[in-house]
């Protein structure tokens, strides 16, 4: 059904990606803006603080926000462009319908009508839960808040999840299982505080490019850094210590770390017997997990694992930090834990210069997985399962229990149903699948069977190519709200602009559709404010309880770090969010006094068995294929594909080979190559760098079309969290055919257009085009 | 004369160009970045160093224009040319010794790095050191710099007999610094050349004591 209509160069010409690089009304001098907006990043989870310049309602530059605590100013190169999405060529400004001819304007009384007609139509045919919901985590948690609510309490499915499955799922469940509580343990100003830094699965040079600041500082004052990844990484360049282990063996490498640190009596074994419980179950499985057999599964000398664990079993104070690089298994979760198993058995958590934080990879990784639209989770990381979480959320809600569904379907097992023919019909909100999805062949195949697809964005993304009516949403400075950033820091997003055109607020267009479908009564909100202050009472005795947090302290402190709960009797009693206090001082740092968010207020300890990633190398497919991100592109590239700037940076991926693999394949530097699984084939240029291991190929997933490298990795899902097993693969590689290298160049060719504006293209030009 | 310095550490370069992105934004030199990012061979290393004007005590581009475009101002910052002056020749470009002025034809001018002088003439920092995430561009004083960071700052240079002392200081790391980045010097003995074949499909699954796992 929901066939792209129009030709790839067409869709192209008409809706990008355009690449854009002059500022509305050109560039400017330092003075010449009408005023600043002091707001933040719209992208990873480092929420950078930022100012953006606005002139005659377009944002037209931005200026260093250096009085914010966490960057101080400083910004990666998406942070710097950032500003270049608004007055884009490409935005989407009024409600399309797809036609057989392809997309026509029509009204939003239309657009909204016809969405909620095939909502009705569908779930009174299929059932409730045919019709599911993607969300994303670019959303503020305002609207992630609203979106939980709404897919329970307007579309009525069980079936709504979110784009942070493919984020930080496994840190969240692996921190949950030890630690009772889903946040990084820290703030990072403790990075800086620690002896021995750990990265591990993290290219934080490239992805959390502020985080070197923090890291250097601590390195500054004699910290060491160990750094584990199979790509020497610009940081691991200048690491102390670097262990190339091969992709999918981290849990081999920590387990063996916790056999060096127990055989050489490097635990704190007081921390252990007063804070913790099953340690011994955890002794007993690494029992036999010396550095020479994890030698021969990591590939990392067995010396050089040795010297990784007695630097961290030795240092007084010491941080582990891991990114998707080690959560994007099979087995995600159990790396997860191995790494607090570390950190409990040595007590480096809970004081200062100690710690085990993942890394958020999406803007509000943290926040929007909090507080609803999250398939397993009710608002305050409550469980849906729960009786009584589901009875305190229903009450806040002002329905019956009995009304909010159950857990649904997580991202991938979603499509898999699509797939199948099981969900007919979808709405989704700022989530990209089709590219950052894995086997999107599979995906792609699943979003032509839908019967209805409605989506709210602002850019056509390659998913949003596929949908029947397409509502035009909001930026991120188009709307005020929260979002919460790696560390726990609740911060405040403002609004810089209006919506360009006839485009919306994303919560306005939710709250009409609700109306439609005779629910309204539940979403009786005038502002995002007061969405924040319901929030606050549903939080309100969660594990992620925001209910002492309010927007006027979140401008005023520069932040709040949750948990904040009610500190006084009648807080603790309110049904009213006016009569919570806002008296908590917020918590940087968690687990003070190895005090854990359990029942039993203790660390737990998870003993791990090693066992192999979901795919493994075999003769057809002899090479492990990984895959992450470069520094100037974001995600699945919906908004950074369409700057200039940063696409020239790294316009197209590139297939990076080790010079002694290259050499056996007879691949040259710049050579277009075919990388295959058992899902596609993929066609690029080849990167010959010494600084990858000669058993594995890199390659950034940022690109659509036949430049996804997400073609090619799997749908095997960690069995806890549903993460996808993006980082590895068994691959063949091969110089291309001159029939692929055709291919490869026609898709470099349609992966972008340039913008044909003047210099000086003026807001009175936009505004004539806003209003075509 | 200001106390405020700019130094330049390499290591600490993490090659993100956000330094290039922010000073393409300035209005003088519209989407141009007058700073640059050179790379090691990026076959051998993800190594990157930024370039800046290292705004010399005695400007050998100054002293070579013919048609006195360069100017210096009162805290010895060393301009781009003077439009109206600049005669295109090019001859700052050749002989600065650090490769740093630049001759755009479209502008028929040279242009270079003037450390952001609209913004450190009224008490900003330069876009680009305020942005670096990782401090390798820093603006500070001389003693803020020693106080808080490792390395050496260095601003004498020398080119045959030619000493040069510049405004921006370069660091030089602590100890040796080993820039061969080559993964297999890590790697255990089964990669050495002639000992293991990484296209053996099964190499990775010799017989492992806990295979299968121990829970």
């Amino acid at each position: 059904m929901a066939k792209v209509p129009l030709t790839q160069q067409e869709m192209l010409d008409t809706y990008g990606p355009t690449l854009h690089y002059t500022p509305a009304g050109g560039f400017r001098t330092v003075e010449d803006y009408d005023r600043l907006v002091s707001t933040h990043c719209c992208f990873c989870g480092q929420q950078c603080g930022i100012n953006l310049k606005v002139k005659d309602n377009a944002v037209v530059g931005f200026e260093p926000r250096t009085e914010f605590p966490f960057n101080k100013g400083k910004l990666c190169p998406k942070g710097v462009k950032r500003y270049l999405q608004g007055s884009h060529p490409d935005r989407l400004l009024y409600p399309m319908k797809r036609t057989a001819k392809g997309y026509e304007r029509i009204s939003w009384e239309q657009a909204l009508e016809e969405t909620v007609q095939k909502i009705k139509d569908i779930q009174e045919k299929h059932g409730k839960d045919s019709f599911a919901m993607l969300s994303g985590v670019s959303l503020t948690t305002e609207k992630s808040y609203l979106v939980g609510k709404f897919a329970r309490l307007a579309l009525q499915t069980a079936n709504l999840d979110y784009n942070g499955r493919l984020c930080m799922v496994s840190a969240g469940a692996g921190n949950k299982k030890a630690y009772g509580i889903d946040r990084a343990s820290n703030s990072w100003e403790d990075i800086v505080k620690a002896r021995v830094i750990f990265v591990i699965g993290s290219n934080i040079a490239e992805c959390f490019p502020i985080t070197t600041d923090y890291v250097w500082r601590a390195r500054d004052q004699g910290a060491k850094l160990i750094y584990a990844d199979p790509r020497m990484v610009p940081m691991a360049r200048t690491a102390d210590l670097y262990l190339p282990l091969r992709p999918g063996t981290d849990s081999a490498l920590l387990m063996a770390m916790l056999h060096v640190i127990i055989r050489d009596g490097l635990t704190d074994e007081k921390f252990i017997a007063e804070h913790t419980t099953g340690f011994e179950a955890t002794k007993e499985a690494v029992k036999d997990a010396t550095p020479e057999w994890a030698a021969k599964i990591t590939g990392v000398p067995a010396k050089q694992i040795e010297k990784a664990a007695r630097w961290y079993g030795e240092a007084e104070t010491g941080m582990i930090l891991h990114a998707r690089g080690l959560e994007h298994h099979t087995k995600g979760v159990e790396n997860v834990v191995s790494c607090a198993n570390l950190a409990l058995a040595t007590g480096k958590i809970g004081r200062e210069g100690c710690g085990h934080s993942t890394i958020t990879g999406q803007g509000n990784g943290q926040g929007g997985r909090e507080h609803g639209h999250k398939c397993d989770q009710l608002p305050g990381n409550r469980d849906i399962t729960n009786p009584e979480h589901r009875k305190y959320i229903a009450e806040v809600w002002g329905v019956e229990e009995r009304e909010i569904p159950g857990k649904g379907l997580s991202a991938q097992e979603i499509l898999n149903e699509i797939h199948a023919g099981k969900i007919k019909g979808l709405l989704s909100i700022c989530f990209n699948p089709l590219v950052s999805l894995p086997d999107a062949n599979f995906n792609r195949e699943a979003l032509d069977k839908l019967e209805h697809y409605t989506v709210i964005d602002f850019f056509l993304s390659e998913t949003a190519q596929h949908a029947d009516i397409v509502l035009p949403g909001s930026l991120q400075e188009e709307d005020e709200g929260t979002t919460t950033s790696g560390e726990g820091r609740v911060i405040k997003i403002n609004q810089a602009i209006t919506p360009p055109g006839e485009a919306r607020k994303d919560w306005e267009i939710l709250l009409d559709i609700a109306k439609r479908l005779g629910r309204g009564k539940y979403f009786p909100y005038q502002n995002t404010r007061e969405i924040f202050e319901e929030l606050r009472l549903a939080s309100r005795g969660g594990t992620a309880d925001y209910s002492g947090i309010t927007w006027e302290r979140v401008e005023k402190e520069m932040g709040v770090f949750w948990p904040a709960p009610q500190t006084t009797e009648k807080g603790r009693k309110a049904l009213r969010p006016e009569d919570l206090d806002a008296n908590h001082p917020g918590t940087p740092r968690l687990f003070e006094g190895g005090k854990f968010y359990h029942p039993d207020g203790k660390g737990h300890f998870n003993a791990v068995a090693w066992r192999e990633s979901a795919e493994v190398v075999d003769a057809q497919y002899p090479i492990w294929l990984t895959t992450g991100r470069v520094v100037s592109q974001y995600l699945s590239g919906t908004q950074t594909r369409r700057i200039g700037p940063l696409v020239d940076q790294y316009p197209n991926p590139r297939m990076e080979i080790h010079p002694r693999l290259a050499q056996k394949l007879n691949i040259k530097d710049g050579e277009w190559v075919t990388v295959k699984t058992r899902r596609g084939q993929i066609t690029i240029k080849a990167l010959v760098v010494n600084t990858i291991r000669p058993d594995t190929v890199f390659v950034p997933y940022h690109w659509g079309g036949k430049q996804s490298i997400n073609m090619l990795t799997q749908r095997a899902l960690d069995p806890v969290s549903k993460i996808p097993e993006f980082k590895v693969s068994a691959c063949v590689v091969a110089k291309a055919t001159p029939e692929e290298i055709r291919e490869g160049e026609e898709a470099e060719r349609l992966a972008s257009k340039t913008e044909k504006l003047p210099l000086n293209y003026g807001l009175g030009e936009r505004r004539k085009e806003f209003s075509r | 004369m200001s106390e405020m310095r700019f130094f330049i550490d390499p290591i600490r370069c993490i090659g993100c160009k956000s330094c290039m992105q922010a000073c393409s934004e300035c209005a003088t030199h519209k989407g141009k970045p007058m700073i640059h990012l050179e790379y090691m061979e990026r076959g051998n290393s993800t190594q990157t160093v930024p370039m800046v004007c290292m705004h010399c005590e005695n400007p050998t581009c100054a002293a070579v224009c013919p048609a006195d475009a360069i100017k210096r101002t009162e805290d010895l910052v060393v301009q781009s040319s003077l439009k109206e002056r600049c005669i295109g020749c090019k001859n700052c470009v050749v002989s600065c010794p650090f490769g740093v002025p630049r001759y755009y034809p479209e502008m028929d001018q040279m242009m270079k790095c003037d450390m952001c002088y609209d913004r450190t003439s009224v008490g900003l920092k330069p876009m680009c050191a305020t942005v670096c995430p990782s401090e390798a561009l820093f603006y500070g004083t001389l003693e803020e710099f020693q106080s808080r960071r490792k390395g050496t700052p260095i601003n004498t240079f020398e080119f045959g007999e030619q000493e040069i002392k510049t405004r921006v200081f370069l660091v030089a790391p602590d100890g040796y610094v080993n820039l061969s980045m080559d993964v297999m010097h890590h790697l255990d003995g089964r990669f050495d050349d002639g000992a293991y074949d990484h296209l053996d499909p099964f190499a990775h699954l010799e017989a492992m004591p806990m295979s299968g796992g121990l829970l």
